[in-house]
């Protein structure tokens, strides 16, 4: 089986790279929903001897949501503004994927740094984690779309939920559904936003939102 | 009891979605105000027992920050039905560029002020770190939409910065209770549920350096939320945007209950035995945002901006006083309270003057002593608040920091901290006093309303003469509970 959950941790790094390295908004929205398909066929592998009930329910709610239902809105949301790629991001595509090998390099590093007092699933676990969030977080600061940085809040969002994986037993199951309710309102409510940014701007650049300041 | 507090504002908010009549939303809204303000003075009079097995409580430190919330969330209400009745309908021209806006239905405005009043309550109630977060975040999500209720595109900006800022901090809040549950590994069993009590009683079988971890990306998650500088951007933008009334509630209630959240990570790093660390932490944020506020008062063109700066800085100061620990942790929660008060009635000041002046630049803005007479001289006296002179509460508590500074020998500390307060003191004064006086001709929109509203006077009125009282003396249950709140949560 760890030869399983070792694969799906590379596509996730795999995702990673592809996200930094496209314009295609389409793509970059599958991809992170593919992304969250496979942390959430994670906890099964973990689990597959003694699969519970709760653990297959959280499962299918993570990937309905991330799966399924953010593909959807944010696709409205582009298909809505009318756009297809981001033309010009801050930080350029190809420096972008170099960015991403750099921090793919801190990443590992930090993984090995600070290993688990508990055993984990795998032990590039927290190295992908801490990559998929770095990586979300540069989406946030090197794309100008809306869309784009919602998608880098989600890809955060996910390497977090790697994170939490290596030990979901000690999370209730309560506190887990209130994350991902959380996530969900967030993306429904960026989303409204994104509708009210393409009536009020014509174009969802959020650099052109820079009148406060000071 | 607690269940109660937090349902009943969130089932009024699902109801004034659907509601047809404003007047009955308006009703709905003072109703649940009034009935969150009754629970919570019961509240402080029987402290109710903790429910959902632990994962909700009130104790001392709670009831302290509830109490603040649910008086200014009265006083809020009252100044909302006012406003919505005169500026709630109907295209407003817009106070910069000219153009036509309309505004948020009243339905989303009420709808998410009460569900923001719920998630409020959630996030003191919550002992349980994860229900915690989920409860901060809940406070971003309902209050988002409030940021952007005059509906053009610097609201818009504001409130899109806010969420993306406020998301990614508490994301990284996220990953910090992540790390706190590792650190909590090898006490096994014995940590059961990850309850604060509970991580406080076993705090010594945690792995501090797992531990230091959380509190660092704890700090800075929940610490973008408080408005610490530098991850305060998002700040001045949504307080000077947003109408007055959620920017007091922004400013007074929000920015207190991630101070808690942060407050309690400290009380679980001093049970650890890290209290040095933490309190480092406090001291070196407390100052930077100090700084930093001061640096953007002095000089500041506009007073809604400004107000919001020195929400910065008043967090700063509270941050300050927790780090330096004795009897100006005292005066940090004092100060809480304090702040909230004045910060609240500065900011429906803010709204009326806006109201009468339509500008936002305080150099456009002079008479107000003349033009509008009462919230004039109620905004000179929360000037006097604002800063810290007597005999006003903050006047207090500032002094309490300095005094705890002083008796921990930090004189380098405790002169920066003077100095920050005399440039803040000064730069506000500049704006507040030419704001104040002068004839205020010429300078008024042609239908300003020839005498001020009652609903907009009395709960400026009601806070200043709090803040007043405060200065003058701290009530016995007040001082129990701060002291509570203070053994608590380990703050000495």
């Amino acid at each position: 089986m760890t030869d399983w959950i070792d694969a799906a941790i590379a596509l996730v790094v795999l995702s990673n790279l592809r996200l930094l390295g496209t314009s295609r908004l389409a793509a970059c929205i599958r991809i992170v929903a593919v992304q969250g398909i496979i942390l959430g066929l994670l906890p099964i592998l973990f689990h597959a001897g003694n699969l519970t009930l709760r653990v297959a329910l959280q499962a299918t709610a993570s990937m309905i949501t991330k799966g399924v239902v953010f593909p959807w809105l944010l696709t409205r949301a582009m298909r809505g503004a009318d756009t297809r790629r981001e033309i010009d991001p801050i930080v350029g595509y190809t420096p972008s994927l170099l960015v991403g090998g750099a921090l793919l390099g801190v990443a590992l590093w930090l993984g090995w740094r600070l290993p688990l007092p508990v055993p984990a699933g795998s032990q590039f676990m927290i190295a992908v984690s801490l990559f998929t969030i770095m990586v979300g977080l540069f989406m946030i600061v090197a794309r100008r779309m809306a869309i784009t940085q919602v998608l880098g809040y989600l890809a955060m969002e996910n390497g977090i939920y790697t994170f939490g994986l290596a030990f979901a037993e000690k999370e209730p199951l309560l506190v887990e559904m209130g994350i991902l309710l959380d996530v969900f309102v967030a993306v429904f409510v960026m989303g409204i936003m994104i509708y009210h940014i393409n009536r009020e701007f014509d174009h969802i650049d959020t650099d052109r939102m820079s009148e406060l300041r000071g | 009891m607690i269940l109660a507090l937090i349902l009943v504002p969130l089932i009024a908010g699902a109801g004034a979605f659907f509601m047809r009549s404003n007047r009955l939303r308006h009703a709905l809204l003072l109703a649940a105000a009034i009935v969150h303000a009754g629970l919570t003075a019961v509240a402080w009079t029987i402290r109710p027992l903790s429910q959902l097995g632990g994962w909700v409580a009130l104790d001392a430190a709670e009831m302290l920050f509830l109490g603040t919330t649910s008086a200014l969330f009265l006083a809020i209400a009252v100044f909302a039905i006012g406003y919505l009745n005169r500026e709630g309908q109907g295209r407003l021209a817009d106070i910069e560029e000219g153009f036509l806006f309309p505004n948020a239905p009243e339905a989303t405005f009420v709808g998410c002020l009460l569900i923001f009043l719920s998630t409020m309550t959630l996030v003191i109630a919550a002992q349980h770190v994860g229900l915690m977060w989920v409860a901060v975040e809940g406070t971003t999500l309902a209050s988002a939409p409030l940021i952007h209720y005059h509906r053009h595109h610097r609201s818009l900006e504001a409130a899109w910065k806010y969420l993306v800022i406020c998301s990614v901090g508490i994301a990284i809040a996220l990953l910090g209770n992540f790390f706190l549950v590792v650190s909590a590994g090898p006490a096994g069993e014995r940590i059961s549920s990850m309850r604060i009590p509970e991580l406080m009683a076993h705090a010594t079988e945690l792995d501090p350096k797992w531990l230091k971890g959380a509190f660092l990306l704890l700090l800075v998650g929940y610490g973008t939320k408080m408005g610490l500088a530098p991850l305060h951007t998002w700040l001045p933008d949504a307080h000077s945007e947003a109408p007055s009334m959620v920017s007091a509630l922004l400013s007074g209630a929000l920015l207190n209950c991630a101070f808690l959240a942060i407050l309690r990570m400290h009380g679980v790093c001093v049970a650890a035995g890290l209290a040095d660390f933490s309190k480092g932490m406090f001291v070196l944020f407390g100052v930077v945002s100090m700084a930093v506020a001061a640096v953007f008062i002095v000089g500041q063109s506009d007073y809604k901006r400004m107000l919001a700066y020195s929400s910065v800085e008043h967090m700063g100061t509270a941050m300050l006083g927790v780090g330096v620990g004795g009897i100006a942790a005292f005066g940090a929660l004092l100060h809480v309270v304090n702040h909230s008060l004045t910060k609240a009635m500065l900011f429906l000041l803010a709204g009326n003057i806006l109201g009468a002046y339509r500008t936002k630049t305080a150099s456009q803005v002079t008479g107000v002593l003349r033009v509008l007479p009462v919230s004039g001289a109620l905004w000179l006296a929360g000037f006097f608040a604002i800063t810290g002179s007597p005999p006003f509460g903050l006047f207090v508590s500032e002094l309490t920091i300095l005094k705890g500074a002083l008796d921990a020998r930090r004189f380098i500390i405790a002169a920066a901290y003077l100095a920050l307060l005399l440039t803040v003191f000064v730069g506000m004064a500049m704006v507040f006093l030419r704001m104040a006086h002068g004839t205020g001709s010429g300078a008024l929109r042609e239908d300003a309303p020839a005498r001020e509203r009652f609903s907009a006077i009395v709960p400026p009125a009601v806070l200043g003469l709090a803040v007043l009282v405060l200065g003058l003396y701290v009530p016995g249950a007040l001082r129990t509970a701060i002291d509570q709140a203070i053994a608590g949560m380990r703050l000495f």
